[in-house]
């Protein structure tokens, strides 16, 4: 295990611009603009120290004004958890990069979040709609905006 | 001869619906199948047949109401899915549990696991078309069954964990009967491998069959025994302990090959190793009480928030973002089902319809897991 400290020095050479917080909690968490999220991500796999090679969870978020995705990485090899979060403040076409290639396991996350929130990770060859109808076009669900008439309010 | 057959034999890609009502999908599940012949050239998947937006949910529940949810996830794992959320709070509230909570969660959850297994491997039998294994199978889990009804007044769905502890404490007959289920069960797992795993049609449908290489399986984000099938040591009891997993000896199982065989193997040496935590733990129940008093409203502080348990399944993980309010502002269950069913594709390229079938069998999958 690398203590949080340690891990937030050794990502600050790897990629600048970025912001730390939660060193005294259980993960640190770096907040990456969307142009720097594939360097960021490359580099982290990749770094044979740090290795973070498990794309542990892919989650949307709708922060309000931005959308965003929240993702948690771990390595196989230290055991560190590191949580990353990535937004962007076009509500009405929220693009992202998509880091499917840099790691599989994000394939069909990205498309739930896509589904679910309507953010579009470019360059992902199949953004279809795999938990809602096909032809489903009510809008996006996990919103915080999305009204259903369904919907329990309390 | 043979290129005269080839050259006038011509096969045609055609596409098969595989499911939602196929019953080795093991529940509503469907799969798209570009195939040449027999051979499968493509997997897709199609998921939310029984989508409940679980998550949506969670976000205008309380902490409280968001337990029962849990257990409608994996539903045969919902005492590690209860606790997930369970330990959540109580990291986040610093609520600190006495030791006889701890030792009644692991125990719980062992037992759950063992449950999970024995139905999975009924199911296996059933699917490869040994029919016999479901009755074993079920006989097993029927002892269990009644150990949960007769602590937590149900069988299947027990929402037995709450926040600060358990909902109520052990039966009388609880320790008596979990020892009576472990020596009936020692002797009886041996029963499991002479009538499956040594049987040499049952070997040659699973070896080398839905092959995944280590690396392939962390880049895929497989968990749980899908994962430590191909080598990948990946038990969240041991890496991350919690609860009483901390006080007991067991083994993580790892087999090398990646193969349906290694993963049907992982599944039943993980039989004995609950059996073993169950044996360690049932003797040294601690006394004392069975619940802590906590807060009528659970409000957690700002800020994000993990945690991960062993499910049945794999590395079930909660992440709660939290605004300081009563209810999350956004929850995310990280399905272990969900992140296995993603390599399907990977392993069935190139085998046979018979062939996916032993594969899905062997991940082991929970339809209402994977869509939520």
């Amino acid at each position: 295990m690398i203590t949080n400290t340690e891990l937030k020095n050794k990502i600050e050479n790897l990629v600048n611009g970025l912001n730390f917080s939660g060193e005294d909690s259980n993960f640190l968490c770096v907040e990456v603009p969307k142009e720097k999220l594939r360097e960021l991500m490359t580099k982290l796999r990749d770094d044979k120290e740090l290795s973070f090679d498990y794309l542990f969870a892919l989650t949307g978020i709708d922060f309000g004004n931005e959308l965003g995705v929240v993702y948690h990485l771990e390595s196989v090899k230290n055991r560190n958890l590191i949580q990353i979060t990535v937004k962007t403040e076009d509500r009405e076409n929220p693009k992202i990069d998509s880091i499917h290639d840099i790691f599989p396991a994000a394939f069909f996350n990205e498309i739930e979040a896509h589904e679910f929130f309507g953010i579009i990770f470019n360059n992902h060859p199949d953004l279809k709609n795999l938990f809602l109808p096909e032809d489903w076009d009510k809008g996006f669900p996990m919103r915080k905006d999305y009204t259903d008439i369904n919907m329990l309010i309390r | 001869m043979e290129e005269f057959l080839t050259d006038r034999l011509k096969t045609q890609e055609y596409f098969l619906n595989m499911g939602p009502q196929h019953p080795a999908t093991h529940g509503v599940l469907m799969l798209l199948l570009k195939l040449d012949g027999e051979i499968i050239q493509n997997v897709e998947l199609d998921l939310g047949y029984i989508h409940r937006s679980i998550e949506k949910m969670c976000e205008r529940d309380t902490y409280k109401q968001i337990i029962h949810l849990t257990d409608r996830l994996d539903y045969l794992s919902s005492h590690m899915n209860n606790e997930a959320v369970c330990l959540l709070v109580e990291d986040a509230l610093n609520i600190e549990v006495a030791d006889r909570i701890k030792v009644i969660r692991t125990m719980m959850s062992e037992l759950s696991r063992i449950s999970s297994h024995v139905l999975w491997w009924g199911v296996m039998g059933m699917d490869i078309g040994a029919l016999t294994t479901f009755m074993y199978g079920f006989r097993e889990r029927e002892m269990i069954n009644d150990i949960f009804e007769e602590t937590c007044g149900a069988r299947l769905t027990m929402n037995y964990n709450v926040i600060g502890g358990v909902r109520y404490d052990l039966h009388e007959n609880f320790a008596k009967r979990v020892k009576d289920f472990i020596t009936h069960f020692r002797k009886k797992l041996p029963e499991y491998d002479k009538l499956l795993s040594n049987n040499i049609i049952f070997q040659k449908r699973l070896e080398g069959i839905g092959y995944i290489s280590k690396e392939d399986a962390v880049a895929y984000g497989l968990n749980g025994p899908t994962a430590r099938g191909s080598g990948v040591s990946c038990d969240v009891r041991k890496i991350h302990p919690y609860s009483a997993y901390d006080r007991v000896e067991f083994e993580e199982i790892l087999f090398p090959e990646g193969d349906s065989y290694a993963r049907y193997r992982v599944r039943i040496r993980e039989m004995w190793e609950s059996l073993s935590i169950l044996e360690q733990l049932v003797d040294k129940i601690p006394e004392g009480e069975h619940r802590v008093k906590t807060k009528a409203v659970i409000k957690l502080p700002e800020g994000d928030f993990l945690q991960r348990v062993e499910s049945a399944r794999g590395d079930f993980g909660v992440y709660v973002k939290s605004d300081g309010q009563k209810f999350p502002y956004r929850l995310k269950f990280r399905s272990p089902g969900f992140a296995n069913l993603t390599a399907l594709n990977k392993m069935a390229k190139g085998l046979k319809i018979a062939d996916l079938v032993a594969i899905l069998s062997t991940i082991d999958i929970v339809v209402p897991d994977i869509d939520r």
